[in-house]
């Protein structure tokens, strides 16, 4: 025990301030998360992971928000494990047509007022995959969607700034 | 005894049993040989195949022949001692009917189920007649694979789930049955689990995967060269570099292609850097899956800074699309040789004192020890390969036993483990990051100069290729077609997963159910890479 304490203590605290990473508008956004997560929902954001048919590349940089780097959990934003509990639906793609109900039902399992983002290229587009006997590509297809973010994979700080103006959006 | 030696002595075997086997100069296939067998001995072949001791790799097949004379072709791949074999065959399209090899090789009963959803070929003597890849997206008359089946298909407006699946049951009183998916509660890939228990005991597990079917295979078609290295890095894009590499050294292969050293160097660096984030990341996740937050939080801390290095050296988390035909995408500068050297003696250091606390805690000695048990004779009956076969007595590396360059000049260690177990499996990968460290020391000391790219040409119509890599989950191996104009006519990608999903079966059984997660995680087969 003392060990791991003492370890912890030599480590510190390595969780970046969002102002040094990339972009100063982060900051801007960080404070706008912070107000909006306050005002629309109660000081914390519900956020329900659906991996719709993902290579799981951005399911790991989904699992990186988690880290001491990012700790988005400082923002009021939590990860959890059911529709019913969620304020936010992060979906990644192509939506596969084996999954395509599952989602459908994912969606409506979740308690309006709910926000959808597509992750990743090919949750905003099909990417790579596009759309196929298999695939329907974009998830905006298969459920209304309010906000993209692009990338392949979007970095954690592209889904932390995407996850932002998604907020920002519906506060406007 | 050569990998040539071997092949000679098993064809006199098949000789000897009364099977005509005709070996036939392929190229593209090196190192492996290409044996053509005729239908109605398939099944003796596999047969024979296991009592030499052989393991079944993988099985891919594709429809050929001119219109009137179509015919489908059905390859296996085996291997012993680092010898690679394909065998093929070839059934007329009209009554596509072939004996199983998953009588022998019990290994082969997904592969085969998939190419029958596939490609419509019937294993007439298969134990196992559901339904595997396909769900309800196309009908059970279609396939896929075949030439005249649009690649956009012709899917239903909305496509229903798919609840009809005939799982086993357990009978008696106190059996309960958990279903688990395909929307997990982590942030994970989606599939189905359905457990039978009694009490916290798991009776038994079956999985049902599919659902992240994307239909590689079939959009693969008609891509050129570059097209078909970027959709194998998105085949499971946690292996990234791997599969891409497997790819473009299939296609390599089949163009004649010389790759320049420096970027076989650099590949072989990405890919162990791949290896050692993918493992650094799950003993951490594994740790997080026996409610120890410290050891998920450090090693989570510790993949974040390893990948950092990767974008500013490669441009990418993940290096995605940095290995294509011909070599790779971009040169390494010469300020990360150094940065990256002292990089690995960090992370070395960092983890052996990491370890040093978590092996001195009984908690988690307790979780993990004795705990998913796969048996060595369980693997072997399954051809498990990379560290979950490494852990349960499967003594396979393809860098060491069927080393492509730069591995041929290179000491790779490889860990061996017998117990099968949750602890034998994470200390399989501890030991893998440490043999990484030492190989990407060795790779940045001796980083030839010169040029990271060849120029592409295309192959010519029918040229065929073989890549097998050490990917970090294991054995990847990538079959690739050329058609007309350098376009893509096959493209077949076997994931290690496909060995290690149905070992999780086996290994979860008379677990207790809490302890799923920790088992899972410690397999962590790929849902993408396997649903194709």
């Amino acid at each position: 025990m003392l060990r791991i304490l003492g370890k912890i203590q030599r480590i510190g605290i390595v969780t970046e301030p969002l102002p040094k990473i990339d972009e100063p508008a982060l900051s801007e956004i960080g404070e706008q998360l912070k107000a909006g997560i306050g005002e629309q929902f109660g000081g914390s954001l519900a956020i329900r992971e659906v991996d719709a048919g993902s290579c799981n590349g951005c399911e790991l940089e989904i699992h990186a928000l988690n880290n001491p780097y990012y700790g988005i959990e400082r923002y009021g934003v939590h990860f959890v494990a059911s529709p019913r509990h969620a304020d936010l639906l992060l979906v990644t793609g192509p939506v596969s047509r084996h999954m395509e109900a599952a989602l459908r039902r994912t969606y409506a399992a979740t308690p309006e007022p709910r926000l959808v983002i597509a992750v990743g290229e090919c949750g905003a587009n099909g990417g790579e995959f596009g759309a196929s006997y298999a695939s329907c590509g974009a998830v905006a297809n298969v459920i209304p969607v309010d906000a993209v973010i692009r990338g392949c994979p979007p970095t954690p700080l592209a889904l932390m700034r995407g996850i932002l103006e998604a907020i920002g959006k519906r506060s406007r | 005894m050569t990998p040539r030696d071997q092949l000679a002595a098993f064809l006199v075997r098949l000789a000897d049993a009364g099977l005509q086997a005709e070996a036939q100069a392929s190229p593209g296939l090196a190192p492996a040989q290409l044996i053509l067998v005729r239908p109605e001995d398939w099944g003796r072949l596999g047969v024979e195949a296991r009592a030499w001791g052989c393991r079944w790799v993988a099985g891919w097949g594709e429809e050929l022949g001119a219109e009137g004379s179509e015919s489908i072709r059905i390859n296996a791949c085996f291997e012993k001692a680092g010898a690679y074999l394909v065998a093929r065959t070839a059934v007329p399209r009209a009554t596509p009917v072939l004996a199983s090899h998953t009588v022998s090789y019990p290994g082969a009963d997904r592969p085969e189920r998939h190419m029958r959803d596939m490609l419509g070929v019937v294993f007439s003597d298969h134990p196992d007649a559901r339904r595997w890849t396909r769900h309800q997206a196309w009908k059970d008359s279609e396939f896929p694979l075949r030439r005249d089946f649009p690649a956009a298909g012709r899917p239903p407006a909305e496509t229903p789930a798919d609840h009809q699946y005939g799982f086993l049951l357990a009978q008696g009183s106190g059996v309960y049955e958990i279903p688990v998916g395909p929307v997990h509660a982590g942030i994970i890939e989606p599939g189905h689990f359905r457990f039978q228990a009694v009490g916290e005991t798991v009776l038994k597990l079956e999985e049902r995967l599919g659902y992240t079917h994307k239909g590689v295979e079939k959009i693969a078609e008609g891509r050129d060269a570059a097209g078909l290295a970027r959709l194998a890095g998105r085949v499971s894009g946690d292996s990234t570099v791997a599969h891409a590499w497997a790819a473009c050294m299939a296609m390599e292969r089949a163009a004649g292609l010389e790759v320049p050293p420096r970027a076989l160097w650099l590949r072989a660096l990405m890919c162990e850097r791949e290896r050692v984030a993918n493992h650094v990341g799950d003993v951490g996740a594994m740790l997080n899956d026996i409610a120890f937050a410290f050891g998920f939080y450090q090693f989570a801390r510790l993949r974040e800074e390893w990948q950092r290095i990767s974008r500013e050296a490669f441009g990418h988390r993940f290096m995605m699309d940095c290995v294509v035909p011909g070599g790779v995408a971009a040169d390494l500068d010469q300020r990360f040789i150094a940065a990256m050297r002292d990089e690995a003696g960090v992370l070395r250091k960092q983890i052996a004192r990491l370890m040093a606390i978590i092996n001195d805690l009984p908690s988690v000695a307790d979780r993990v020890r004795g705990a998913g048990v796969l048996t060595p004779e369980y693997a072997k009956a399954l051809g498990c390969v990379g560290y979950v076969g490494r852990a349960s007595g499967m003594d396979l590396d393809v860098r060491r036993d069927a080393p492509y360059p730069p591995y041929g000049q290179m000491k790779v260690k490889v860990p061996l483990h017998h117990y099968g177990d949750v602890n034998a499996r994470a200390r399989t990968r501890l030991e893998e990051i440490a043999a990484s460290f030492d190989l990407i020391e060795a790779l940045l000391a001796a980083l030839p100069a010169g040029p990271v790219r060849s120029g592409w040409t295309h192959p010519a119509d029918g040229a065929e290729g073989l890549g097998l890599v050490e990917g970090w989950r294991g054995e990847i191996l990538s079959f690739v077609r050329f058609g007309a104009d350098g376009r893509i006519a096959r493209f077949f990608p076997r994931d290690p997963s496909w060995t290690t999903w149905p070992a999780l079966e086996l290994l979860i059984h008379d677990n207790i159910v809490p302890d799923f997660p920790v088992c899972n995680k410690s397999v962590n087969g790929s849902y993408s890479g396997s649903d194709l």
